[in-house]
């Protein structure tokens, strides 16, 4: 794949993330270069603790580095306002939680809505459309005015990853989506991502423990103590 | 169960989050509603009691008394026990120029009603039977507009022609009189008169009861020695509370002796306004209590959304939208408490009117919720919602969503 930086989705230069523990500063990531093309499909795997989920929030526009560069869609961040990085984060960032990610005071439909009617401030029926082609790509139609907690888990994971679409985002971010489900079901939901990046070319960042799964990206990042150790196409 | 269109996201938001906490939503709404109740329920009685207490004080007194200037500094706040009972003075004066202050205070927009008086002390004598009495004169119409002395007549009626007189129900007692006997008037400088009484009249206050005793103007004068003179004008005004301040300004303009009703009957009127006080000082309780409920439930529900909220925020929702979703919850809470709290108070009132009885089963006065005061207590809860709500909205919106979504 041709390493063209400002076409890149995403590129991270020389990201380092420290936590103050008590008087001493703790650097969880230690200087981290990545870049991302539109369409890839990357896993990021590692040992517990390495600094996965950090990276994440990280490139996901919830945390601020300590240092280095971030740029989504070729544009830097660490110099945007807190509203800016918001707008941002909601239009182009889709995230798949590990768990209970869905609102529960909402039905099915209504949740994969919230990404576009936190966007645009009010409902319309646009929006509910789009939301229904959403849920029926990902096989819910005939859940869509379920509460959420009527569904099981596999669906409702199935709901996080139509609502992390809706948006039409440049870069699905999912922190272990899998983890909570059993073999079938993570099976069946990590083809329906797969189905999703070959149809739409949405690049995804994937944090997985299952091996297996990370055997079926394109790309294997490695992380360890913070940092990348291996980083290679399958 | 469907998003309205029109409404915008921290509205759906906050109604299904109150929906989805439904017994502590609930719980809290009774609990404001209880609290906003007795707020509409006491101001209700408060100025039912107290509109009752001063109507009974002016039933038998004019808002503002004119009399002539004191030729002698007299001492403030002499005791009076009414303003209708003239002082004794040494001698009746007239009030100069009666008619031309007349004039003046019909033009002035303030007063609702005029009436000149010739009062002084007299003896009422039927047989054996001798009262000392206030000798009252009167211009029937001009004083029932100060005085509704017509719909007190409780024998006979109000007329005053030449040797008529009217007079109360203690008096009529106290000398065996009734309506179409005679009476006999004498005053101190000798004159006297024989008078066909023509009505009893009930103020409502067994002194003047005993002690008025109501002629035409032109018959007192002559009685009193003060032909064409009159020794006080009683006024009515439009706003009674306005009495202080205007009979300042009377007593500037035309030099008369201006006594207020408000001055006359001092500690009442501090009673009346210590009670408002107190009142006042409930009130802010309640709604302190009222507040620091909303804000704790608000609290609590925080933290229990927190990693809701978290994942608002990380699909996008500012920490505007977050902020505005809390505050509407807390505005919500007060409106819907105080809707309820005004029916509860409506209710209450009900049953008061109900058990507040005077002993012949007439009410013993009348309360009602005036819509205004819903209004008020509606806006007031509204308000006292949503800034209660203002810590909780603000810790929601600045929960960092990384922490939030670990949970
Ligand atoms: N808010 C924080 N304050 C202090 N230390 C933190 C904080 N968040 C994470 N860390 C530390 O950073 C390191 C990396 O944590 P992170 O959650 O990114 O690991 P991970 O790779 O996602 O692990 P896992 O596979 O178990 O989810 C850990 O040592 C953790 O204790
Ligand atoms: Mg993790």
């Amino acid at each position: 794949m041709a390493e063209n930086p400002n076409n890149a989705v995403l590129r991270l230069g020389g990201i380092r993330k420290s936590y103050l523990s008590g008087e001493s500063e703790l650097e969880v990531l230690h200087g981290i270069d990545l870049t991302l093309q539109r369409g890839e499909f990357a896993a990021l795997i590692g040992p517990s603790g390495s600094g996965k989920s950090t990276l994440l929030n990280l490139i996901g526009l919830l945390d601020r580095p300590t240092a280095g560069q971030l740029f989504i869609d070729g544009e830097e961040t660490s110099t945007l306002a807190e509203s800016s990085i918001t707008k941002l984060r909601g239009q182009r960032i889709g995230f798949v939680f590990q768990h209970h990610c869905l609102i529960p005071a909402f039905t099915a439909l209504e949740n994969v809505m919230m990404p576009l009617l936190v966007d645009r401030g009010r409902p319309d029926a646009a929006m509910r459309q789009r939301a229904a082609e959403l849920l029926a790509e990902v096989d819910l139609a005939d859940r869509q005015d379920y509460l959420t907690s009527r569904l099981s888990g596999g669906q409702q994971q199935r709901v996080a990853i139509a609502r992390s679409l809706a948006m039409n985002p440049s870069l699905v971010l999912a922190d272990e989506p899998t983890g909570n489900l059993d073999t079938h079901t993570a099976d069946d939901i990590f083809a329906l991502l797969r189905e999703v990046n070959v149809r739409e070319q949405t690049t995804f960042l994937i944090v997985t423990h299952d091996p297996r799964l990370a055997a079926r990206c394109d790309r294997i990042i490695e992380l360890v103590d913070g940092s990348i150790v291996s980083d290679r196409s399958v | 169960m469907a998003m309205s269109p029109w409404l915008p996201f921290e509205w759906i938001a906050a109604t299904r989050f109150l929906r989805e906490g439904r017994t502590q939503s609930l719980l809290i709404i009774v609990g404001v509603g209880v609290g906003v109740s007795v707020i509409v329920f006491m101001s209700a009685l408060l100025s039912g009691l107290q509109s009752n207490l001063v109507k009974r004080t002016l039933s038998s007194q004019s808002h503002i008394v004119l009399l002539p200037p004191e030729e002698i500094a007299r001492p403030l706040n002499g005791d009076k026990s009414g303003p209708l009972i003239q002082k004794q003075a040494q001698r009746l004066r007239s009030i100069d120029q009666w008619q031309n202050i007349r004039g003046r205070l019909e033009k002035m927009p303030e007063i609702a009603a005029v009436s000149p008086v010739a009062s002084g002390p007299a003896f009422a004598v039927r047989g054996d039977a001798n009262k000392s009495v206030s000798l009252i004169g009167i211009e029937p119409e001009n004083y029932n507009r100060v005085i509704g002395l017509e719909e007190r007549i409780v024998a006979g009626r109000l007329r005053l022609n030449a040797g008529e007189a009217v007079i109360g129900i203690e008096l009529a007692k106290d000398l065996g009189a009734a309506v179409g006997d005679k009476l006999r008037l004498n005053t101190g400088n000798g004159a006297n008169d024989t008078l066909t009484i023509t009505g009893l009249f009930d103020l409502g206050n067994k002194g003047v009861n005993a002690r008025n005793v109501y002629v035409g103007l032109r018959s007192a004068q002559s009685l009193l020695d003060l032909v064409g003179g009159v020794s006080s004008i009683d006024l009515s005004l439009r706003d009674i509370y306005a009495a202080e301040g205007l009979a300042l300004k009377i007593a500037a303009e035309t030099g008369l002796q201006a006594d207020s009703w408000i001055k006359t009957n001092a500690q009442f009127f501090t009673a009346l306004t210590s009670q408002r006080i107190s009142s006042n000082v409930i009130r802010f309780f309640i709604g302190l209590s009222v507040a620091f409920g909303i804000a704790s439930v608000l609290v609590v529900s925080v933290v229990q959304r927190s990693k809701e909220i978290g994942i608002l925020r990380a699909m996008g929702a500012s920490r505007g939208q977050i902020l505005r979703t809390f505050l509407l919850q807390g505005g919500i809470v007060g409106l819907l408490g105080s809707l309820l709290g005004s029916a509860l108070a409506w209710s209450f009132l009900a049953i008061w009117r109900m058990l507040a009885l005077n002993p012949d089963g007439t009410p013993m006065f009348m309360i009602d919720v005036e819509p205004e005061l819903i209004v008020i207590a509606a806006g007031g809860a509204t308000l006292v919602g949503i800034l209660a709500a203002l810590m909780p909205a603000r810790r929601a919106a600045n929960l960092d969503p990384v922490v939030a979504i670990r949970g």
